[in-house]
């Protein structure tokens, strides 16, 4: 490790060599036998797409024994938490995902106080890891306290309904919250910067502390600093979920089969097509800035 | 000889169905005509002169016949030889038919051909005049959430901006605190053809946190029609035509959720498929593959029959086999997957109205062709969605079906139900109706 690396002095000659440089690499080894942790929430009514974007985003079928509930069992269905873990493993680098998921939320006839049941949760997995902090033995905490919970948005409104602004300020100060717009394709593009103008008109008149990316620093090289700041531009992300691989134009690729075309979910290998973001999506939870989406966490009250 | 050949020859003919075309003779000679009226009792009403120019058609018998088909001495008048018809089969034949024929029937029973061209059909003409200058009026109203494309789809049934959006151009989009129901009225026509279109709007239902109760300030409307109707119905003195102001059709707007009907949806349409023709639509369908939408259908029409629900067209009130099988193939299809879009778009140089476009990627933009591939979604192909389905049945099809169940059975239901409790309150003495209490307690 400490051979073969030299640094100069600020004169120009090679100083002393001391090899703290090395350090990240030494990081880096450990964090990957340790293995990462992620808990994702996703919330929103029911039928705007959460399971599929959850399987598209991880490539994984989470939700493959799922049944969906019968007409009379759907009448007195309430709020439930549900959680799935899954070990996932990339080049090396092993992830254990968390996916919370509320079905139930928004269904009813009376919605009112659905949130309560998510904030419930989110507060006890935060009592939890205090007590296991303050504790003695700290040596294997596990850490189950929400990360991040993506909204949806449903894209049939004129923007936030009520439910989305009772549930957004209900749990902003709890859970970084990353609002989407679910089923994207059902919207032109015009009308999808539309929909996002609005959405963030809204979010800034109610007061709703979403989830700010980080700035990047500033010696990050300029298509960087280009990417992020699109990122940002683009809140509410516009997505398109896809568990079907599709064929176009000879590739195969994952997406949405309709009569009259076919709508790309991720681009797998190809460039990013303008104004959709769906390709972003990944980036932000998995990407430079999961690592902020931990912070966040475990700085928020 | 010859004028009976004809007659018989005439009478052989059962087969063919009466009304004008099969008067038309297809003999040369000239027609007369058939013995039986000949041979009638010099008692019936109508002596015909012989220069009649009748054609091979019987006139239906006329009321003021009396003498019973037996007393007709026509088995003594079989042809002779030459006819086209055996002697004793005709002999055989004729007693038979006029058995056959009632004597006194009252006309137009459909068992009577008529050997001259009377006319009937042209009240069929007259009718239609009649209708085009007074009009028709139809009345429709369009519930569901916000955003569920409900004005789009007006706009794109009746091809012009009937919506209260249309109306009331430039106001932003604000979700009202409660259910409020606004009216827009058009007078629109096609053809010489009038039509005083209603749309009632609903905005507001469906967007609150709490949705209990929604439906109620609907319910009220729909009824509070009924209730205008049947004030001016139960006048002494009434209109000629009373003003028709009660809901025809209601169209329940189901957001695309592919997965089931939610509760409000099933609450309400229990509520409102009682009172009103309930037609529910998948909303803003683009959002669904086929296979996607196929099962959504099936998981809606499964979750309707459990729960009782009977939308537009209800199975109770077919009337008969031939609208049952027309009937069917619509409740295959319920509930249509609708896309609205009142924009005109160019495709390939060829104007594709209306539709929306999309940017559905065929190809990846690439360097050399940054633009990513368009298509579009034309409203009217039927491949694309079912919007002509349901254009069709509003309006080709089944409108005045619609005006018809929602007078002789909603309506009816009303009324029977307002009667029946105001036999305890007398009605106000100005309509006369206290007389008719008394009457109707004393049963």
């Amino acid at each position: 490790c400490s051979s073969g690396t030299r640094f100069p002095n600020g004169d120009g000659t090679d100083g002393e060599y001391v090899g703290f440089a090395t350090l990240p690499n030494q990081v880096h080894r450990k964090s990957v036998k340790k293995g990462f942790d992620f808990t994702l929430m996703v919330a929103g009514e029911s039928g705007l797409g959460k399971s599929t974007l959850v399987n598209s985003l991880f490539l994984t079928d989470m939700y493959r024994d799922r049944k969906l509930l019968n007409a009379e069992e759907r009448i007195t269905q309430t709020v439930e938490i549900t959680k799935h873990v899954v070990d996932i493993e990339e080049k090396g680098v092993k992830l254990r995902l968390t996916i919370v998921d509320t079905p139930g939320f928004g269904d009813a006839v009376n919605n009112t106080e659905c949130w309560k049941p998510v904030a419930d949760y989110i507060d006890q997995q935060f009592e939890q890891y205090f007590r296991d902090e303050s504790g003695l033995n700290r040596k294997n905490i596990q850490d189950n306290r929400v990360h991040c919970c993506i909204y949806f948005i449903s894209p049939f409104g004129h923007g936030l309904r009520p439910l989305d602004v009772e549930f957004m300020r209900a749990l902003h100060q709890r859970v970084n919250i990353v609002p989407v717009l679910a089923k994207a394709d059902t919207l032109t593009p015009s009308e999808v910067e539309r929909m996002k103008n609005k959405i963030r008109e809204e979010i800034d008149h109610y007061g709703i502390r979403i989830y700010q990316f980080p700035e990047c620093d500033s010696d990050e090289d300029e298509e960087f600093k280009l990417q992020d700041q699109a990122l940002k531009e683009s809140i509410p992300f516009a997505v398109i979920g896809s568990n079907t691989v599709v064929e176009a134009k000879g590739r195969r690729v994952r997406g949405r089969l309709y009569p009259w075309g076919i709508v790309e979910g991720n681009a797998m290998g190809g460039p990013v097509p303008a104004g959709t973001g769906t390709s972003r999506t990944p980036s932000p939870s998995c990407g430079p800035h999961a690592g902020g989406l931990g912070r966040g966490a475990g700085g928020a009250p | 000889m010859g004028r009976w050949e004809l007659g018989h020859a005439r009478f052989g003919e059962r087969k063919s169905p009466p009304g004008r075309t099969a008067c038309a003779a297809p003999w040369g000679a000239p027609p007369l005509l058939p013995a039986r009226l000949l041979a009638r009792p010099c008692s019936a009403a109508v002596p015909i002169p012989a220069t009649f120019p009748v054609t091979g058609c019987i006139l239906a018998a006329t009321a003021a016949d009396p003498a019973p088909p037996t007393a007709l001495g026509s088995p003594r008048v079989c042809p002779r030889a030459g006819s086209s018809l055996e002697p004793q089969e005709s002999s055989m034949e004729a007693p038979a038919m006029l058995e056959e024929l009632p004597p006194g029937a009252a006309p137009g029973k459909g068992a009577h051909e008529l050997f001259g061209y009377v006319g009937i059909e042209a009240v069929l003409d007259q009718m239609r005049v009649k209708t085009m200058k007074t009009g028709f009026e139809f009345n429709i109203m369009v519930v569901g959430q916000s955003g569920l494309g409900k004005s789009t789809m007006v706009n794109t049934l009746f091809k012009s901006k009937v919506s209260r959006k249309a109306s009331q151009p430039g106001q932003e989009e604000r979700i009202p605190k409660t259910v409020q129901l606004q009216s827009v009225t058009h007078v629109i026509e096609e053809k010489g053809v009038k039509m005083k279109l209603t749309v009632t709007d609903t905005p507001g239902f469906g967007d609150q946190i709490n949705n209990e109760n929604c439906w109620d300030p609907i319910i009220k409307y729909i009824n509070e029609q009924y209730e205008r109707y049947l004030r001016e119905e139960i006048l002494i003195t009434r209109k000629r035509k009373i003003p028709d102001t009660r809901v025809h059709g209601c169209v329940y707007f189901v957001p695309p959720t592919g997965h089931w009907l939610r509760p409000l949806d099933l609450e309400f349409m229990r509520r409102l498929s009682k009172i009103v023709n309930v037609v529910p639509v998948i909303a803003k369908a683009d959002t669904l593959t086929l296979e996607e939408r196929a099962e959504f259908k099936q998981r809606i029409q499964q979750d309707l029959k459990a729960h009782a629900i009977s939308v537009y067209p209800q199975e109770d009130f077919d009337e008969d086999p031939d609208d049952r099988l027309l009937n069917n193939v619509i409740r295959e299809k319920i509930p249509f997957a609708v896309v609205g879009a009142d924009q005109e778009h160019q495709v390939n140089g060829r104007r594709v109205t209306p539709g929306c476009t999309l940017t559905w990627v065929g190809a990846l933009p690439t360097a050399t062709s940054p633009q990513p591939a368009l298509s579009c979604l034309a409203v009217e192909n039927p491949m694309h969605c079912e919007f002509p389905m349901l254009r069709d049945l509003l309006i080709r099809s089944h409108l005045q079906d619609l005006k018809d169940i929602t007078h002789n059975v909603h309506y009816e239901s009303y009324r029977v139900r307002r009667l029946n409790e105001s036999n305890r309150v007398a009605l106000s003495p100005a309509n006369g109706l206290p007389g008719k209490d008394e009457d109707d307690s004393n049963l």
